[in-house]
């Protein structure tokens, strides 16, 4: 099969990590606010903003990490926005959260047209420069894989650590999931539901938008509108796909991702009796059997979508 | 009997020492429903108080504002002389009063030390510090006799199990005051007399406990002093020593209650239904049904006792169609039903009362007259054509609400806002009223008042009396001795040898209800003439 002679090429795997990233901070994210009982459509919308944000503080002086930043607070105020819809205010998840989507997709390209009005091709900042780790990069085979990776992307792996010890090492992460499964019992143990969920939200869509951000500082150098182009839908099925844990949701994405790397090189192999769409379709039907498959036992967190209203009878 | 409480209260107690509990004119109103009304009461040190009431009575409502789920409309709540903070079960824990929940507040899908250690650590502390956790939990439960396995899952454990686990949460906050809402509803004679054990024994130790029943017997045999709720007022207090079980109920139902007459033999010697050999198994392949054979006669009523957990549910979602057995057989009136869908089983004429009647009874935000039509819509007295036929479905709806007397204030209204005993009214009358040969009846009356049960057990016998075979699931032994012609208990999936209640007591159940199925056949077979 010289098909599949690909799966030794380094580029393949180079691209399929590239193209993970921005997978793992959205998956996780939107795991962090859906273990906390809240369904978070605005991931669309806030890794556009996290794109637009990260892009302008680089492109008015700022530094890039310090971009990084700014996207993840960018993403903090609209997880809020939410948290204070959908968790205060207990109304209806999926309307909010498409509406944040909206909202933050649109206001992003109105902001991005509003600095720039005359800007014809979008302009160009100076993105991450690739890792430069002496002895690692040594390494055969693996080594030229890392050595090729942006430090965004050694922030999602550890990301996926540092999320998976919050949830299930620390005190915090016990009452965000039991938020999840049972609010009351987390009320009837005198913890605030309302805040826990809050920060899971407010935590949750700042991943969402450092996603965003790498777009803009990593794989590309600019801004352009519809960039996220259904990353963070992707994202919502990778959750279910991963039965809400983060090592599952690192799977997850990075499967996602070879099927990406690996529909372009097909692609280019392909002849003319299987029209190229059907290579772009890959992806997507390989999420949808892996979600079939997966999530038939997914134990969902109980309380998912669920408002919670202190008093109610 | 109504007393000017307050007075009453403070001028002795104020003088003598300071309550452990005081509250003072609570009065809660949701909407232009008054749940409470002015209620005063106080608790001593070591003292364990019996809240009675019928439901809606608010005794729950009233134990959810000192615990903070609520904030009272009006009133105050003092905690050793110190005012408590409203509305807040932070501040109620860090008092030293602890709630066991009705509904427990388990997390279905953790374990149960993570339920129990939830919100006892510092939030943003960066490790659980489980091996001291486990040490103190080990130590209480020793001193308790509560034991639990800390890493299975809570939705692994059965009711009883899982309300062990609520009362080790709550001892491991260290407490003061300890609160139950019907903390025995789910559990053997045994278990229950042995938390009383565990109750006094915190007693003693200078805790408080304020019990919430509606179980005269508990009440009289359990506690200090009797407090009785009806429609929201506090209408009646007592020492418990002296008084009479009657007192109490008059006092609970305001009048007396006629009596049902409850026997009447079985006139039929027809089988009706029959299972043999039933086995079902469960993911990991246990048992949860294990050889099961019973059989039921026309117009007799087959008591099933055992703690919930112990295949129950099993039995009653095989008989309505949702689960088939792994083998096994199932016959009614000599036709096999083993394989039918729910549908079937229904229009084969085995009528259902689901022990969850919430979840599995009703549709909540479905009205009255959709949800009493649920099983007879598509009779062509109802629809047509595919078409529901709603003058029908309304004088239908109409007879059935005043033949049951289910109390709601029109067809139209959703089913979740009307009370248990009317839900399970309209329950039971749309199951009745299709008059089915063979009634499973689960938990008919769990969590029912002294009223809505004793209407409950007359529809039963009516049905029985009518020619009917009633399966009814129990875990209320007073219930199982009182309607059943014949009994036999659960274990593990496991079925006893029929009893007749005559022959048996509680405490002889119950010693087959905790797994003694052969001690039990061998005092059964010697009781027996």
């Amino acid at each position: 099969m010289d098909i599949l002679h690909f799966l030794v090429e380094t580029g393949f795997w180079i691209a399929t990590i590239r193209m993970a990233t921005p997978l793992i901070f959205g998956t996780l994210g939107e795991l962090i606010c859906e273990r906390a009982g809240v369904l978070n459509l605005g991931i669309e919308g806030i890794m556009a903003a996290g794109c637009m944000a990260g892009w302008t503080w680089v492109y008015f002086g700022g530094d890039l990490w310090s971009g990084v930043l700014f996207a993840a607070f960018i993403g903090g105020l609209f997880g809020l926005l939410h948290a204070l819809f959908t968790v205060h205010l207990g109304l209806s998840q999926h309307v909010t959260g498409l509406g944040i989507t909206m909202l933050a997709a649109a206001l992003s390209s109105f902001v991005f047209k509003m600095l720039l009005p005359k800007a014809t091709t979008p302009p160009k900042i100076i993105p991450f420069a690739n890792l430069d780790l002496p002895l690692l990069t040594d390494i055969p085979f693996v080594g030229p894989i890392i050595a090729h990776q942006s430090p965004l992307t050694l922030l999602a792996f550890f990301m996926v650590l540092v999320v998976s010890y919050l949830l299930y090492k620390t005190p915090f992460g016990l009452s965000l999931r039991m938020c999840g499964e049972n609010p009351l019992a987390v009320e009837a143990q005198g913890l605030s539901v309302f805040t826990i969920r809050t920060v899971a939200v407010v935590a949750g869509s700042s991943l969402m938008a450092v996603g965003g951000a790498f777009l803009t500082l990593s794989a590309f150098d600019a801004f352009y509108i519809g960039m996220v182009n259904g990353r963070g839908w992707i994202c919502i099925a990778l959750v279910v796909f991963s039965s809400w844990k983060p090592w599952k949701a690192l799977l997850g994405t990075l499967l996602f991702a070879a099927f990406d790397a690996m529909q372009m090189r097909v692609q280019q192999q392909s002849t003319m009796v299987i029209p190229y769409q059907f290579y772009l379709m890959l992806p997507y039907i390989f999420s949808i059997l892996a979600m079939v498959i997966m999530s038939r036992r997914a134990a969902y967190p109980k309380a998912l979508l669920v408002p919670f209203r202190k008093g109610e009878r | 009997m109504l007393d000017p409480w307050p007075e009453r209260h403070i001028l002795p107690m104020s003088s003598v020492e300071i309550p452990a509990l005081q509250l003072r004119n609570i009065t809660k109103t949701f909407g232009s429903l008054v749940a409470n009304d002015n209620i005063s009461l106080s608790l001593s040190q070591g003292e364990m108080l019996a809240l009675l009431g019928e439901n809606g009575a608010g005794k729950t409502t009233l134990m959810n504002i000192l615990f903070g789920h609520y904030v009272a409309t009006q009133g105050e709540i003092e905690i050793y002389g110190k005012p408590l903070v409203k509305g807040s079960p932070k501040a109620a824990l860090a008092t030293g009063i602890g709630m066991v929940h009705q509904h427990f507040t388990l997390a279905d899908n953790m374990t149960v030390l993570e339920n129990i250690i939830l919100g006892t650590e510092p939030i943003f502390s960066f490790r659980h510090h489980l091996s001291a956790a486990r040490v103190k939990l080990l130590k209480l439960s020793m001193k308790f006799a509560l034991h639990v396995d800390w890493n299975t899952l809570v939705k692994d454990l059965s009711i009883g199990q899982r309300q062990r686990v609520e009362i080790l949460k709550v001892l491991y906050r260290d407490v003061k005051i300890l609160i139950l809402d019907e903390p025995t509803a789910v559990l053997t004679p045994q278990e229950s007399a042995k938390l009383f054990t565990t109750l006094r024994l915190l007693t003693g130790k200078g805790l408080s406990v304020i019990f919430i029943t509606h179980k005269l017997k508990e009440a009289l045999s359990g506690s200090d002093r009797c407090v009785v709720l009806r429609h929201g007022r506090m209408v009646y207090e007592t020492a418990t020593k002296g008084i009479k079980a009657s007192t109490l109920a008059q006092a609970m139902v305001g009048g007396t209650l006629p009596l049902i007459k409850t026997k009447h033999p079985v006139t039929f010697s027809q089988k009706l239904l029959s299972c043999s050999n039933i086995s079902i198994r469960g993911h990991q392949h246990q048992p949860l049904l294990d050889e099961m054979n019973l059989h039921l006669l026309k117009g007799e009523i087959l008591g099933i006792a055992g703690v919930s957990g112990n295949g129950q549910m099993q039995l009653a979602n095989m008989l309505s169609g949702m689960q088939t057995p792994d083998s096994g057989e199932i016959e009614l009136n000599g036709e096999l039903i083993t394989h039918h869908t729910p549908r079937e089983m229904m229009s084969a004429g085995i009528g259902r009362v689901p022990e969850d009647r919430t979840a599995t009874g009703i549709i909540g935000d479905m009205s009255v007259r959709e949800n009493l039509a649920l099983e007879s819509y598509q009779e062509p007295s109802l629809s047509r054509f595919g078409l529901l036929k709603s003058r029908s479905m309304e004088a239908y709806a109409a007879d059935l609400i005043k033949e049951f007397d289910i109390r709601c204030p029109s067809t139209e209204t959703q089913v979740r806002n009307l009370s248990g005993g009317n839900i399970q009214k309209l329950i039971l009358a749309r199951v009745l009223s299709r008059k089915p040969i063979v009634l499973l009846a689960s938990q008919p009356t769990w969590g029912l008042d002294v009223g809505a049960t004793a209407f409950v057990h007359k529809q039963l016998i009516q049905a029985k009396r009518e020619g009917a075979g009633i399966l009814l699931i129990s875990e209320d032994l007073d219930e199982l001795l009182q309607l059943s012609d014949r009994i036999q208990v659960l274990y593990k999936g496991k079925i006893s040898v029929p009893v007749s209640p005559d022959q048996v007591d509680a405490a002889t159940l119950g010693l087959a209800m905790s797994g003694h199925l052969e001690e039990f056949s061998q005092k059964i077979g010697q009781s027996a003439p």
